[in-house]
């Protein structure tokens, strides 16, 4: 049965890989994301690979609405619905400190945007009886700490809404993963100092590819991150808040 | 966009660099940089010397500029971004009957690599060289954004096939692919006992790609022995190509010494049958051997290793059977060495290739080598012929300009599109292409 795609934030290098590696499968993408002159070339990209279809669409995740003309555009394809959710933003810490409305535009995002849209697909998907949602977080939401927790609360907020929609769509036949990467080659990472075991934006989605395929719920990408969040998580309270790291 | 500060090196690793890199991964992203700062790019860092180093300055990495743009099935006439690689391409496409017109020996390089240097294949002989193929391709060079080809700004393109990256930075390509028949090759290994006997099969050679391995430490009677391997695509089932294999950590400085490269080179010899024999192949195993083997190149150890190669006119085969008789001599060659024929197909002003033979060999960066490399320019120069810039890096501007007669054409176009010297590197100072004589 033919699948299609909906990337949200496809204009980043781990949606790209994605969307290129569910392209040479031959399922369908419908790239969403604002530089609808990067889009178009990916959308080519992934035409060539394999993709049944491939199109370039606009999608803000500030913009509600933005969000209806993807669903009407998706429900010309028959098959399922899969929904892959990249976006997500993360100003300086030092820039929303002197200027804290910059906290809601992280929060919509990385939180609120996709959350919406996922809530106006999911009824869809429930018709057809099935689809996968792919929900990118990131292990900066497992803790918050002093370099990035609006950005780590948004992530977080994020994942306990993905815990809650899995919960709703395996009901129906559907599936949600959590990906939590940690460090990954982007250029949201490219010239951070303080950088370590950083992993390619293809090997990132090689694992979301096999979580989604074999059903996991919450993934770490790689997967060492999941031993290292555990003994983040594990630190007490009285000694982390003294701890910058 | 953010620059980093980062060391790299060119493949063979004796050159160095540190300086900024930015790394772009959208096309407004890519022109906003070169409007700002005008830099050279920078691909997989395949050439082997200095070309794709910058020390001290900025560069831009391409690696994320690697879509396919646009593809028609019925002509074989491909739009791709600079960063696209060459083995990519080859994977996704051969499947559909369809090859780059020209490959390198190795699937890493990008598609603005591969015409930066004006790269060669194994079947140059029948069909030139890269840039031959290149139909258009779009230029950055400031806030200024070009599209030239052989007949827009003729001149131009001339001077950035094979140019170096002087002329600005190429954000993408047209390229004019060739049939295949499927994504298998049909290859005939065969051992070859002699340096003449050598000649007289590339000559005779009516095969589509052919490459000869050579025997570099082999002397006397056993001179110029080897292996010819012959190879057409074809269509079939083969297994998939092995997984590849990485070299964790340098290699420590005997794993090339001499006494095991003549082992190694005479096991490597016998493993073809006296008879000859017929294999058939995934096509990424014949054109690229050695990716399977990520970072070969610390096979070398830290100091890294030199590649020589030449090309001498036919008539001048003499000359480079000398040279192969001071390499063996000096002990100092790798496994890897190549002999193959070349037509005259060349797309640039500063192109290497040339009708003839050509010789590439590899050496440890060890005591002697880099002597040895210049005698054996020296020698190439002697013999009229010429040494391929993506490889080298140890020649002198004094050595190589009298090697390229339109040295002055590429030197007259390069200024005009670069009067303040953005896109110089580190070959560029070291040969000392850009300051008028």
């Amino acid at each position: 049965m033919s699948e299609t795609w909906i990337i949200l934030g496809a204009t980043s290098s781990m949606a790209k890989a994605f969307a290129r590696a569910v392209a040479e499968r031959g399922d369908g993408v419908l790239l969403a994301g604002r530089d609808m002159d990067d889009l178009k070339r990916t959308a080519a990209d992934c035409a060539q690979r394999g993709a049944a279809v491939s199109e370039a669409i606009k999608f803000d995740a500030r913009k509600r609405e933005s969000f209806a003309p993807i669903y009407k555009r998706v429900l010309r394809e028959d098959g399922m619905i899969n929904v892959a959710v990249f976006v997500g933003s993360m100003p300086p810490q030092e820039d929303i400190d002197a200027d804290p409305s910059l906290i809601e535009g992280v929060v919509k995002d990385s939180f609120t945007g996709p959350a919406e849209f996922l809530q106006g697909i999911a009824p869809e998907m429930e018709a057809r009886g099935g689809g996968c949602v792919v929900g990118v977080g990131s292990v900066a939401g497992d803790r918050g700490r002093i370099g990035n927790y609006v950005y780590g609360a948004a992530k977080a907020g994020f994942a306990t809404y993905l815990s809650g929609l899995r919960n709703r769509l395996t009901r129906a036949g559907g599936h949600v993963v959590t990906v939590k990467p940690g460090f990954v080659d982007t250029g949201m990472t490219w010239g951070i100092e303080g950088m370590f075991l950083v992993a390619s934006p293809d090997k990132v989605a090689a694992d979301i590819l096999k979580a989604v395929d074999k059903k996991r719920n919450v993934i770490y990408t790689p997967f060492f991150w999941r031993y290292i969040m555990l003994i983040i998580r594990s630190i007490p309270e009285f000694i982390f808040k003294k701890m910058s790291i | 966009m953010r620059w980093k500060t980062a060391d790299y090196t060119g493949w063979g690793r004796v050159h160095r660099a540190k300086g900024q890199l930015a790394r772009p991964e959208r096309e407004s992203t890519l022109e906003a940089l070169i409007a700002e700062e005008p830099s050279p790019a920078i691909g997989m860092c395949r050439s082997y010397g200095d070309a794709c180093l910058n020390d001290g300055g900025h560069a831009i990495d391409m690696t994320r500029m690697d879509r396919v743009l646009s593809f028609d099935a019925k002509t074989g006439v491909i739009e791709v971004e600079g960063g696209c690689r060459i083995g990519e391409l080859a994977r996704l496409f051969a499947p559909q009957g369809w090859l780059p017109a020209v490959m390198p020996g190795t699937g890493f390089a990008t598609v603005a690599g591969c015409i930066a240097n004006d790269v060669h294949g194994k079947n140059h002989h029948g069909i030139g060289s890269f840039g031959q193929h290149v139909i258009s391709l779009t230029l950055l060079n400031g806030d200024k954004k070009q599209l030239i080809s052989t007949k827009r700004s003729a001149g131009l393109f001339k001077a950035t096939i094979g140019g170096l990256g002087q002329t600005g930075v190429i954000a993408s390509a047209k390229l004019q692919m060739i049939p295949c028949k499927g994504d298998v090759m049909m290859v005939t290994e065969r051992r070859i006992e002699g340096w003449d006997e050598f000649l007289a099969a590339l000559d005779s050679s009516k095969a589509t790609y052919t490459v000869g391995w050579i025997d570099a430490t082999a002397k006397g009677d056993d001179l110029g022995r080897g292996i010819l391997e012959e190879g057409e695509t074809g269509a079939g089932l083969v297994p998939k190509p092995k997984k590849s294999r990485a070299i964790p950590f340098n290699a420590p400085g005997f794993a090339l010494s001499k006494p095991v490269v003549r082992l190694f080179n005479k096991l490597y010899y016998s493993r073809v049958p006296k008879s000859g024999r017929t294999t058939v192949k995934p096509i990424s195993d014949f054109f690229f051997p050695l990716d399977a083997i990520h970072d070969w190149n610390r096979l070398y150890g830290k100091r890294g290793f030199h590649q020589f190669q030449c090309v001498v006119p036919i008539a001048q085969a003499d000359a480079l059977r000398e040279m192969l008789e001071r390499i063996a001599n000096s002990g100092l060659a790798s496994p890897l060495a190549v002999l193959k024929r070349m037509g005259e197909g060349r797309g640039g002003y500063m192109s290497f290739p040339m009708e003839g033979y050509t010789l590439a060999v590899d050496f440890p960066n060890r005591a002697g080598a880099e002597y040895l490399i210049q005698s054996l320019i020296d020698m190439t120069e002697a013999a009229g012929g010429r040494i391929y810039l993506a490889k080298d890096s140890v020649a002198t501007g004094a050595q190589v300009k009298p090697m390229y007669p339109e040295f002055a054409d590429y030197q007259a176009e390069v200024q005009k599109a670069d009067p303040d010297g953005h896109y110089t590197t580190d070959i560029i100072r070291r040969l000392d292409l850009r300051s008028k004589s």
